[in-house]
């Protein structure tokens, strides 16, 4: 379907306006039910449309004419970007994020912010920044579309027409939703993608990634995103090692808890594979104790920077430079970004730092040690993706935020080990997936795979 | 690993410019005590001779030539903020 639209816009059998104009009024409808976009970008999509019908050069670009969604925490040129966060409302960036930026001189249009937990601070995008709307599962709107990247999913799962959504994990921000929403989501290696304009939760953990309902056009899509970028130092040029997947390792002791019918419907996937159980016990024990303290303790420094002064919301300029960033930041941010700021800034205060903050980083190592140890072995390390379907609204209030946390208990290894890893729908009642995880820049095993 | 009292709590939210209501306090202590001591698993762990990772993957210095290239200008911004005198950004008062 995407290819076949593609070629339809390069050779003019579609007229690309009059498509956009129809797919800016069913996200408009969609929106209105669902809840699944920040803003949609009405005047540019229709601007890049205009665009194309004059290019004289469309048929060398790789996407003309295909729908992209972009998760509100990437920077699209004068399109409000906030992160989902009442602090950066009425943020209108200055320039294009360079994953997009590339996506959009290959032809894509752009169509709007998609919602999300603030900052991507959740599992379920119902922490989503005041003011703002929590988006609702496809399948079931009591239910939650999983997050943190939960808008993006519910758009994919939704959109009838030629559509790939832009996502970002930190810590199973795609995966998650992806399996809530019943769609593919790819998390690539850390560093493939440039995060120049990407507005940080983890500098060391976050991953902009795709989700699409069909692995079509993902590694193209990969190919045109990723590259060394000057502008983000720790962006990597680098090629993939391995061609073939031989040996499927099944990382039994994380099957404990999950669904049984999401396990049945995991070990089904996998009849078509050489498979073997393994277990993980480092990831298993320690990686979400890991996984908070350093995402936390960097997101705590990341957020210093909002204060209502030089973009975002502003307050009138009253008393000393303490109490005017303290009072701004306290009237904006919401309520799980401040308990993550001061879990975060409590883990890397002197007298404590060694204790949490280093000691964490240090059994990262011994989480990445791990996997390398086992991907010597196996192409593929396979779990669920999630150990449940997804809850609905009512459920989750009940939970504490701890238990809120322990959800990634699946996700949290791969993005800590920056190990590329992809959701793929499992045939269940309601939706829940498999979680496929390759060595460092092998995204080639996860996308031809079919 | 220490444990999280009140008085520590509006310490931290202190070094983290966030003035914190009584409820908010009332609400987040027992949260964290909850996390805090979730995360002391971390001590049973062995990690001597154990080098710490600050990436999952190692990453070089990455430098590039010290030649000027174009900008934003101070037009675009200072579009962003309400904030702005003589082409400064007015902050609150220091001193």
């Amino acid at each position: 379907m995407l290819k076949q639209h593609i070629n339809s816009v390069k050779n003019d059998e579609v007229n690309i306006l009059e498509s956009t104009y129809k797919v800016l009024e069913k996200i408009k409808k969609l929106n209105s039910e669902y809840n699944c976009f920040n803003t949609i970008s009405e005047d540019l999509a229709i601007q890049q449309a205009k665009n194309l019908r004059k290019d004289k050069g469309i048929k060398k670009k790789k996407i003309p004419g295909l729908f992209v969604s972009v998760k509100d925490c990437l920077c699209v040129k004068n399109v409000e970007s906030t992160a989902g966060s009442r602090i950066l409302k009425g943020y209108k960036p200055l320039f294009n994020a360079t994953a997009i930026q590339k996506l959009i001189d290959e032809g894509a249009i752009i169509i709007g912010k998609t919602a999300q937990d603030e900052f991507g601070f959740g599992g379920f995008s119902t922490n989503v920044g005041l003011g703002y709307q929590i988006p609702k599962n496809p399948i079931d709107k009591e239910h939650s579309c999983g997050g943190s990247s939960g808008g993006s999913a519910c758009i994919t799962q939704l959109a009838d027409f030629p559509h790939i959504s832009v996502a970002e994990s930190t810590g199973g921000s795609i995966a998650n939703p992806a399996s809530f929403c019943g769609v593919y989501g790819l998390t690539p290696s850390y560093g493939l993608i440039s995060r120049y304009g990407l507005i940080d939760y983890g500098n060391s953990l976050d991953k902009i990634g795709l989700m699409s309902k069909t692995p079509e056009l993902m590694q193209e899509f990969l190919d045109i995103m990723s590259g060394k970028d000057l502008k983000d130092s720790t962006s990597l040029h680098s090629q993939p090692t391995k061609t073939k997947i031989k040996k499927v390792a099944l990382v039994s002791d994380l099957m404990d808890g999950v669904e049984p019918e999401i396990e049945e419907s995991t070990l089904n996937y996998l009849k078509d594979y050489d498979y073997e159980e393994i277990k993980l016990p480092i990831t298993k024990k320690y990686s979400l104790a890991v996984y908070y303290i350093l995402a936390l303790s960097e997101a705590s420094t990341n957020l210093a920077k909002y204060c209502g002064l030089r973009y975002g919301q502003h307050e009138k300029l009253e008393g000393n430079f303490t109490e005017y960033f303290s009072k701004t930041r306290s009237k904006h941010f919401g309520k799980e970004a401040k308990r993550r700021i001061i879990i975060g800034t409590f883990a890397r205060m002197a007298g404590f730092r060694d204790a949490y903050y280093m000691k964490a980083a240090k059994v990262r190592t011994l989480i990445i040690n791990e996997y390398k140890e086992t991907l010597k072995k196996y192409e593929i390390i396979a779990t669920p993706t999630m150990p449940i379907f997804p809850p609905k609204f009512k459920e989750i209030e009940k939970l504490t935020p701890l238990q809120n946390y322990l959800m990634d208990i699946l996700t949290a290894g791969p993005n800590l080990a920056g190990l590329p890893h992809l959701n793929i729908p499992l045939k269940t009642k309601l939706p829940s997936g498999i979680l496929l995880t390759a060595d460092h820049f092998n995204e080639n095993l996860l996308t031809s795979n079919y | 690993m220490s444990q999280i009292n009140k008085e520590l709590m509006k310490k931290i939210a202190k070094n983290a410019m966030l003035d914190l209501s009584d409820a908010e306090i009332k609400e987040f202590l027992p949260q964290l005590e909850e996390i805090l001591s979730y995360f002391k698993e971390l001590d049973s762990v062995s990690t001597k001779n154990v080098e710490p990772s600050f990436h999952p993957i190692k990453i070089k210095n990455a430098l590039r030539e010290d030649i000027p290239e174009s900008s934003l200008t101070k037009e675009e911004i200072f579009s962003l903020t309400e904030h702005k005198k003589d082409s400064h950004f007015k902050g609150p008062k220091v001193i």
